[in-house]
């Protein structure tokens, strides 16, 4: 009988050292397996499927003219937003950190409606609001009621009253722009507005007394504070836009070749039962996105390396 | 260059900072603004820079009214209590900052900046070091590149906002005697806030001693020390007792009994500042009695914490260590030095 | 200069936050009261509805258990792979929704891995509930996670050891301690994750089929309706989701000023 419990120390000891919190085994299993389950087996399955294609038929996907388009497309769009949304994000974070003004709170909050907005929401209002006959989409057409009234100027100099715009937004490229704009907006600003809030005042203070003007005291004391996380959430904002589908869709037109986005390629292989064809490009907007997380976080380590913060 | 404040007044959302503080600072003086927090020592100091205007009164550099010039203009070197260091530059860059923005005109040639920047942090003793970030030095070090940043634009007044209040003793008191050494160099006119009375009294020409957004006494570490002209500054300055007394055609009587003190003024209550290592053990002639409460040895003496007869404070004085002082027993003693302020 | 750059802010949020909000409502009351609400009686925009809590009452609480486990796992212990752990964890995020659903495509469907086997037992789950429910689940999957890691990592261990040296199991400990330090992470968390679950559209669309009345959610429905021109009706249960939205920014700005404290540093999505 006492020979049982003699072994049973040292088995207990080879386990390695005991980690004082219970339920290790079981939370990081969990974890695992639930993962593994909902996303890593799925992902493999893309990148199985991809791979089973043979290599010139893969390579003929991946330089077929529409399929390096709708990359383009998608891409291209998503850093003219990502660049639109830097410069705003910027604005935006300047003016919710520094100014007081009413109805302060109400706008910090709005700015995550993004997130919070379902995309097909926002796809349907953007598309209408942009269309020809829509609010803004109106204004550029000039298909609107101000038009209208400027027409009936008359008494305007050199024919101005004739003068209408004829640009169209929703259903061209133009139009994804807008809504990659939209669903991009946050990102900047929420990565921005932390910094900007523990910025010390003393730094924009000792650059007055060191004779800096305030536009001076901006480009070479804030803005190079501030860089690290602007790119940071216009990396964010890019990644998130390449990616994008419902609010694209309604407004987008998706002329194949002109605004059509990958997204909606692989969409469209998937309905013509073109699966390979769908897991190819599906495949190369994961390497391109991958490359952006990676910029991401080179940016932060680089931050933190030079100011000690991220 | 001097620096003349005159009547100056500040307030914050209500709660006033400076009530209408008057100042005149010689140039090539070293001048502390002492006092608690709160006391408006550094709004003073921020109003001298033009980083606060003030409500009313004015601020006079070199005889010329500086209140309308912006802080740009006023051309003052100002030490930051954490320093500010721009954390995207490199230390020579920091230092070379005030240079680089001036305008076209004005601005010196790219080498000279450079090397009026690398001259600088030679002066500060920051040889080698041009190439670091400001996060990969030590306190120390940094409070040296915000002095040299100060200096580079060569400032008409150089101002310190607790310029040691972030460093550990030791750095502390050596780069307060650094400090004296640059300004007795470079001859320009200082003004630093501090909290610290022995980093004052140790520092500079003269201390402005403040208190509740007001100026409670002006003078050399001397006079303040041995002559302050008011309770607040007795008590504030060095360590001090005192009892409530009252004077009676010029003799000062505690509880009634004669102490052998006099005065001129006016009968009446008055307040009874002194020292306490300026006392004397009295016995047999006419002093303060005291029952002794507590007691502990301080270094080469003892301290002895009394219950003065006829007052209601306790007093502490330090005594001879040999002298018995049980707890229990009475002593006599009378000030050395002493000061009595009326009590209103 | 102030006025100009907050004039400017003002203008450029209103143009592109407000204006589309407005609009969707503006859209779906056009034709009055009667026909908003006729909207939906209509049986499929009801069946939209009904699949869509449907949907989100499954994957929302898995995820929350995960999110929790997945937080405990990562901030309570040290063991090697961790960071990829986290990195994982957060992986949804940086994947299109398109692909999110056709994963399961490529998995589940006709012609996927296992799609024949699926067909002769008779299992549906591409163009059914299942597909939906699965793909929901991916694209929710961080949301919990990533708002309790950095939350209970800035808390650290020290309450729950003193627990255990106090006698505590580890189940109080979690039940006592721990779980009443993340409550309100835990609810922000949930929070998003529910706004996302019951507006996602991306992964839904491709695994969906489309078929009216069986496997549309809301914002499914939207767009058939959308593209058959019925704007009102389309507008109407945009209206819905629209709400949903503002009433996930108010609670969401309540709890941060609320229990700032109590909520996680780093506000990224």
């Amino acid at each position: 009988m006492t020979q049982t419990l003699a072994p049973s120390l040292p088995e207990a000891s080879t386990r390695g050292p005991r980690r004082l919190i219970p339920g290790f085994g079981i939370t990081l299993g969990t974890t695992v397996l639930y993962l593994s389950l909902i996303v890593l087996i799925p992902l493999a399955g893309l990148f199985l499927k991809a791979a089973s294609a043979p290599l010139d038929e893969i390579m003929a996907i991946a330089q077929s003219n529409r399929t390096i388009n709708a990359l383009r497309v998608s891409f291209g769009s998503a850093l003219v937003a990502g660049l639109v949304n830097l410069v705003f994000g910027l604005l935006i974070a300047w003016v919710l950190v520094r100014y007081r003004f009413p109805g302060k709170r109400i706008i910090d909050a709005l700015v995550d409606l993004p997130f919070a907005l379902p995309t097909a929401v926002a796809g349907i209002a953007l598309s209408t609001l942009y269309a020809p006959k829509g609010w803004i989409g109106g204004l550029f057409s000039g298909n609107s009621p101000f038009w209208a009234w400027w027409h009936e100027q008359a008494w305007l100099p050199f024919g101005w009253s004739t003068f209408s715009p004829s640009i169209k937004i929703a259903f061209t490229p133009s139009g994804i722009v807008i809504a990659l704009i939209f669903i991009g907006l946050p990102f900047v600003v929420r990565t921005v507005q932390p910094v900007l809030e523990e910025l010390e005042h003393e730094l924009e203070e000792a650059a007055a007394t060191l004779g800096a003007t305030r536009l001076q005291t901006i480009v070479h004391v804030i803005l190079p504070r501030l860089a690290p996380a602007a790119l940071t959430g216009f990396a964010l904002a890019t990644a998130r836009a390449i990616g994008e589908y419902g609010s694209v869709i309604f407004i987008a037109g998706n002329m194949p070749n002109i605004s059509e986005i990958a997204p909606v390629l692989i969409v469209i292989r998937l309905e013509e039962f073109d699966q390979a064809g769908a897991a190819v490009v599906a495949v190369l907007m994961l390497i391109l996105s991958f490359l952006m997380l990676l910029l991401i976080n080179l940016i932060q380590s680089w931050s933190r390396r030079r100011f000690g913060d991220a | 260059m001097d620096i003349q404040v005159d009547k100056v007044a500040k307030a914050y959302e209500r709660f006033p900072a400076l009530h209408g503080v008057s100042l005149h600072i010689a140039s090539g003086e070293l001048v502390a603004l002492l006092g608690p927090s709160g006391s408006g020592k550094t709004t003073l100091l921020r109003v001298i820079a033009g980083l606060e205007s003030p409500d009313s009164g004015r601020v006079l550099m070199g005889g010329d009214d500086a209140s309308r010039l912006s802080v740009q203009q006023r051309h003052v070197g100002f030490v930051f209590q954490s320093y500010a260091l721009f954390r995207n530059m490199r230390v020579v860059d920091n230092v070379a900052f005030g240079l680089r923005v001036r305008p076209r005109a004005t601005r010196p040639p790219r080498a000279e900046i450079r090397r009026r920047a690398l001259e600088l942090l030679d002066f500060v003793q920051l040889t080698g070091l041009d190439r670091r970030y400001p996060q990969q030095l030590s306190g120390g070090q940094r409070q040296r590149v915000a002095l040299a940043r100060a200096l580079a634009i060569e400032p008409r007044v150089l101002l310190l906002d607790e310029p040691f209040g972030a460093l550990d003793a030791r750095v502390r008191k050596e780069l307060r005697k650094w400090l004296r050494e640059i300004h007795d160099r470079t001859g320009h006119t200082t003004v630093f806030v501090t909290h610290d009375q022995e980093e004052a009294l140790e520092l500079a020409d003269r201390l402005v001693v403040m208190s509740q957004g007001r100026i409670e006494q002006i003078g050399t570490p001397d006079e303040i020390y041995d002559h302050p002209t008011s309770p607040y500054v007795y008590g504030f300055i060095g360590e001090s007792s005192h009892v409530q007394a009252e004077r009676k055609s010029g003799e000062i009587l505690v509880g009634g009994r004669q102490t052998g003190l006099r005065t001129e003024g006016a009968d009446g209550p008055v307040l009874l500042y002194f020292r306490p290592h300026h006392v004397d053990l009295s016995d047999g002639e006419p002093g303060l009695v005291g029952t002794v409460t507590a007691q502990r040895r301080v270094g080469g003496v003892r301290r002895v914490e009394l219950a003065v007869e006829g007052a209601t404070e306790k007093v502490e004085i330090d005594i001879p260590s040999g002298f018995p002082a049980a707890p229990g027993s009475r002593l006599t003693f009378r000030p050395g030095r002493w000061q009595t302020y009326a009590l209103a | 200069m102030r006025r100009v750059l907050l004039a400017v802010a003002l203008v450029y949020i209103a143009a592109v936050l407000v204006l589309p909000l407005v609009l969707v409502f503006t859209e779906a009351f056009r034709k009055g009261w009667e026909n908003y609400l006729s909207a939906f009686t209509d049986p499929s925009s009801l069946a939209a509805i009904r699949l869509t809590l449907l949907v989100t009452v499954i994957a929302v609480p898995l995820n929350a258990v995960f999110g929790v486990l997945a937080a405990w796992s990562v901030t309570k212990y040290q063991f090697r792979g961790k960071a990829l752990l986290t990195t994982l964890i957060d992986l949804p995020f940086s994947v299109s929704p398109v692909v999110s659903g056709m994963v399961y495509v490529l998995l589940f469907g006709a012609q996927g891995l296992i799609g024949p086997w699926l067909r002769d037992n008779g299992i549906e789950i591409i163009f059914a509930v299942p597909g939906i429910v699965l793909a929901t689940m991916f694209v929710t999957v961080p949301f919990v996670a990533r708002e309790l890691i950095p939350l209970m990592q800035s808390q650290g261990t020290t309450d729950e050891e003193a627990a255990l040296s106090l006698g505590a199991s580890g189940w109080q400990t979690f039940r006592r301690v721990t779980l009443p330090n993340i409550k309100w992470g835990l609810v922000y968390g949930v929070l998003l994750c529910t706004a996302r679950a019951m507006g996602e559209f991306g992964a839904v669309s491709v695994v969906s089929g489309h078929i009216r009345g069986k496997t549309t959610t809301m914002p499914l429905d939207i767009e058939i309706l959308y593209n058959d021109y019925n704007f009102t009706a389309a507008f109407a249960m945009a209206s819905l989701l629209a709400l949903l939205a503002l009433v996930t920014l108010l609670i969401k700005t309540v709890l941060e000023l609320r229990f700032a404290d109590e909520l996680a540093g780093t506000r990224r999505h």
